[in-house]
């Protein structure tokens, strides 16, 4: 008989070499695909990754896509270890995003630059939080499940941010397209490098990553929300205030949603539309399990779905491979990374 | 014995990596033999009755039942052979009736009808040949444990076992109800069945079997007739070197340190009224799910009194919360050791600093100070022998004995004013169990009044000063435990108080 034994320790090796076999298995069985689609995989590849990497523009449009893709992968990665199922960083980004188009329009918030970027980043966290709070407090106190709610209110931000950039936030000059007031000159975040869409929002989401495994790792916090999503009942026998510690692990992870849309507004577009964005919230939970809900692993994780996403961009441009191809891949890697995982976990015993 | 032989083992031997569960082992069991498998945690017992009943293969070896040897690793062939198990973990279906989950596994996929009318028939006249009353009609999910594990044996006779095998039967068990379990085997062998049953409780060997099998290391190390061997003998074969339950020395007790008073939360307690002084055990005892979970909550400070007055050096407990407790120098044992005791994936210096972590010593600014953790870990594991990891082994990996130290460890190192100690040794094999009784018994000596809540009445005689049982949410008034016997203990568990006293 074929047993799964649990290993004791696992080793850091299997850590790090968990990812990336998910990663080869993945694009290994992508690569079916891409041969029946009729083009040559080996040379899809190439083409991916010189789309990805291949040139300044390449590469700064790559790591821009990176930037609210880790805030989304923190926010799904802290919420799930504390056992707190938020599904709805889609909505959250929206409304951070629309929060920040809000406040930096020139109706709103009148503040110098350097005061007006941390203002308009903390209203977008604010409003992800909050969006994130009312499901956490009808799971409180009624037992409802967060996951239906978060996931149902995603529908509910985009039609809200609908309502509003068709409504009271709807720019005048956009000749009639649905887009929202532009924020103010001010507003915009300062380029990484100049001549690219490249801003420091990748910095910010960086250095959260750094600060959220800071804690983790090393506060009283950190600890205690671990306690809290492993065993509920010894966290609680052991005095932990399990409401304080869901209270504040939504705001960190609605918070963490809602900056991202709020540093893609002011980084990005500099105005909200329905679709400003691709899918982050949703990507933003397969980045936080590739990572294994590390903080600094989501920073990888991050780097390699915004990679497959503009690189099959371009593989689909020269090869004629759909594009959708990235989309197959990351969702392959996932499943792959699953399994790695267990793997990691277990050993394999007759 | 004249008896003809009816199951045989030989040479079974098992590894599981480098681990041998089971190394050369051979045993016999005759018709109407009631056979005890005697063997610590871990002594290798439960692997070996698997393997005979076709839960697993064994490296090597062969079993026999009634002359014909059984394929390897085929439950249905034993089952068709004759032999019926009785695991610890029942495998009943809670919201089926008793004769559908007795029926269940034995009609064809696809028939029709359960054949319910023969069914029954045959299950009420198993259930009176052999003494195992249960109605066929009740749902499983409102049965006691007792009457469910008499659901589990019917099921094993319903498929024509004639050989009976018992994993820990009585773990789950009160004292009444197992006293019954083993009439009613002693019965069904006197009818000719042949029964194995597993256990580490020496008490019950005696008293219930014909013949023992002691199992050590995965090795059979003795085999003795019940009649001519001692508890002590016993022990000593099964844990390998001499163990002796520590003493109660008797001491004078101190002030009152846990007072309760009318103690009621939302109704499911009736007016406690009992007090602890220090250097003194108070024993309640009790059938568990009589309100011993809702007093061990109480006096854990996971809940508040609903009404009536709990407290502490003669004041209500200023910040009624687990963490107010054991600023108050409350040491908790809970029930569930690993359910609510420990975090199984944290390590074991985090699951030792866990509910003092916001005390300063262990953080700072809201930084855990990752090497005082470890430093107490450190002394906890050394002071109080726990073995199986080091401060940074997750807890999962070690054993119930040593989780338990550790966490009696992580209280006591604080020299508590008040330990609340809920079934501390459930389920610790001998040596456990004699390390944690050593223990109580040390911090009791030290001026700790302990509040022990147990159903295990030699634990309660061996540890506490005074004795009160709880029923129902009541408890009797206190007995000293030189006014205890089994008899009359089981009589105050059954709520008949007058007639104890």
């Amino acid at each position: 008989m074929i047993r799964l034994e649990r290993r004791a320790h696992v080793p850091l090796a299997a850590r790090i070499g968990a990812p990336i076999a998910a990663v080869i298995v993945a694009l290994a069985l992508a690569g079916i695909l891409i041969a029946l689609a009729g083009a040559p995989v080996l040379e899809a590849y190439r083409r991916m990754l010189v789309g990805a990497f291949g040139s300044r523009l390449s590469i700064t449009e790559t790591l821009t896509r990176t930037a609210p893709l880790i805030l989304t992968g923190l926010a799904a990665a802290v919420a799930f270890r504390a056992r707190l199922w938020n599904i709805g960083a889609e909505g959250q980004f929206l409304v951070g995003a629309l929060a920040a188009a809000a406040l930096g329009s020139q109706h709103g918030l009148h503040l110098p630059a350097p005061l007006l970027i941390p203002a308009l980043m903390l209203g977008g966290a604010i409003a992800g939080a909050l969006l994130l709070l009312g499901p956490l407090m009808l799971r409180l106190r009624f037992g409802v499940d967060e996951v239906v709610t978060t996931l149902l209110l995603n529908f509910v931000a985009l039609l809200f941010v609908s309502m509003m950039i068709e409504g009271v936030l709807k720019d005048p000059l956009a000749f009639g397209w649905p887009q929202s007031v532009p924020v103010v000159g001010d507003a915009l975040l300062p380029k990484l490098l100049p001549r690219s869409r490249l801003h420091i929002g990748l910095l910010v989401a960086v250095g959260l990553a750094l600060l959220v495994a800071l804690v983790q790792a090393r506060t009283v916090f950190g600890m205690e929300s671990r306690a809290a999503g492993l065993n509920p009942a010894a966290a609680r026998f052991a005095g932990i205030g399990l409401t304080r510690i869901l209270v504040l692990v939504a705001c960190l992870s609605g918070g963490l949603a809602g900056l991202a849309g709020a540093i893609e507004v002011m980084g990005v577009k500099g105005y909200v539309t329905t679709d400003l964005s691709p899918g982050f919230g949703y990507t933003g939970i397969v980045v936080a399990m590739l990572a294994a809900l590390d903080p600094i692993g989501v920073v990888f994780a991050a780097l390699f779905v915004a990679t497959m996403f503009v690189g099959a961009d371009s593989m689909s441009r020269a090869l004629g491979v759909p594009s959708f191809i990235a989309d197959v891949i990351v969702a392959l890697s996932l499943l792959a990374m699953l399994v790695a995982l267990s793997l990691a976990n277990y050993r394999i015993r007759r | 014995m004249s008896a003809p032989v009816v199951l045989s083992l030989e040479g079974i031997t098992k590894r599981f990596g480098s681990l041998t569960a089971n190394d050369d082992v051979t045993l016999e069991l005759r018709q109407g033999e009631l056979l005890a498998l005697l063997g610590e945690n871990g002594a290798g017992k439960t692997t070996l009755m698997n393997i005979l009943f076709g839960h697993y293969t064994a490296d090597s070896g062969r079993v026999t039942a009634f002359g014909q040897e059984l394929p390897p690793g085929k439950p249905r062939a034993a089952i068709a052979a004759g032999i019926g198990m009785v695991h610890q973990h029942f495998a009943l279906a809670a919201n089926l009736s008793v004769i559908e989950n007795v029926v269940a596994g034995t009609r064809p996929l696809f028939s029709l009808s359960l054949g319910a009318s023969a069914a029954r028939k045959r299950l009420v006249e198993l259930s009176a040949r052999f003494g195992l009353a249960v109605d066929p009609d009740a749902r499983v999910g409102d049965l006691s444990v007792g009457e469910r594990q008499r659901v589990e044996i019917l099921k094993a006779l319903y498929r024509d076992a004639r050989i009976l095998i018992l994993d820990e039967p009585t773990a789950v068990l009160t004292h009444q109800e197992a006293e019954q379990l083993y009439a009613t085997l002693r019965g069904m062998a006197a009818l000719g069945l042949s029964i194995i049953f597993i256990s580490h409780k020496l008490h019950e060997v005696m008293a219930a079997a014909d013949r023992v099998v002691v199992l050590r290391g995965g090795k059979v190390v003795a085999e003795r007739a019940a009649s001519a061997t001692s508890r002590e003998e016993l022990a000593e074969l099964m844990v390998g070197r001499r163990v002796a339950r520590p003493r109660r020395e008797s001491q004078e007790p101190g002030a009152i340190v846990l007072e309760a008073s009318g103690l009621d939360a939302g109704g499911r307690l009736k007016g406690l009224d009992f007090n602890v002084r220090a250097g003194e055990t108070l024993g309640i005892i009790g059938v568990s799910g009589n309100g011993q979970a809702t007093l061990v909550r109480l006096a854990c400070g996971l809940e508040t009194p609903s009404a009536g007055r709990l407290m502490l050096y003669g004041e209500p407990v200023a910040d009624p919360s687990p963490r107010g407790f054991v600023a108050a120098g409350v040491g908790r044992v809970p029930e569930d050791r690993n359910g609510d005791g420990v975090v199984g994936e944290m390590a074991l210096w985090e699951n030792a600093v866990l509910e003092r972590l916001r005390e300063p010593r262990f953080s700072r600014a809201g930084f855990v100070d990752r090497a005082a953790g470890r430093q107490f870990a450190r002394s906890v594991i050394e002071r109080f022998d726990v073995r199986g990891g080091g401060p940074d082994s997750p807890i999962r990996l070690l054993s119930g004995g040593n989780v338990q130290k550790l966490i009696l460890g992580r209280n006591l190192a604080e020299a508590p004013k008040l330990l609340v100690a809920a079934q501390p040794t459930r389920g610790l094999d001998e040596g456990a169990v004699a390390s944690v009784h050593g223990e109580i018994l040390a911090a009791r000596a030290a001026g700790t009044a302990v509040l022990l809540i147990s159903e295990d009445l030699d634990e309660v005689l061996a540890l506490a000063d005074r004795v009160q049982a709880i029923v129902k949410g009541r408890l009797s008034p206190p007995i000293p435990v030189a006014a205890a016997d089994p008899r009359r203990l089981g009589l105050m568990m059954a709520g008949i108080w007058e007639e104890a006293a």
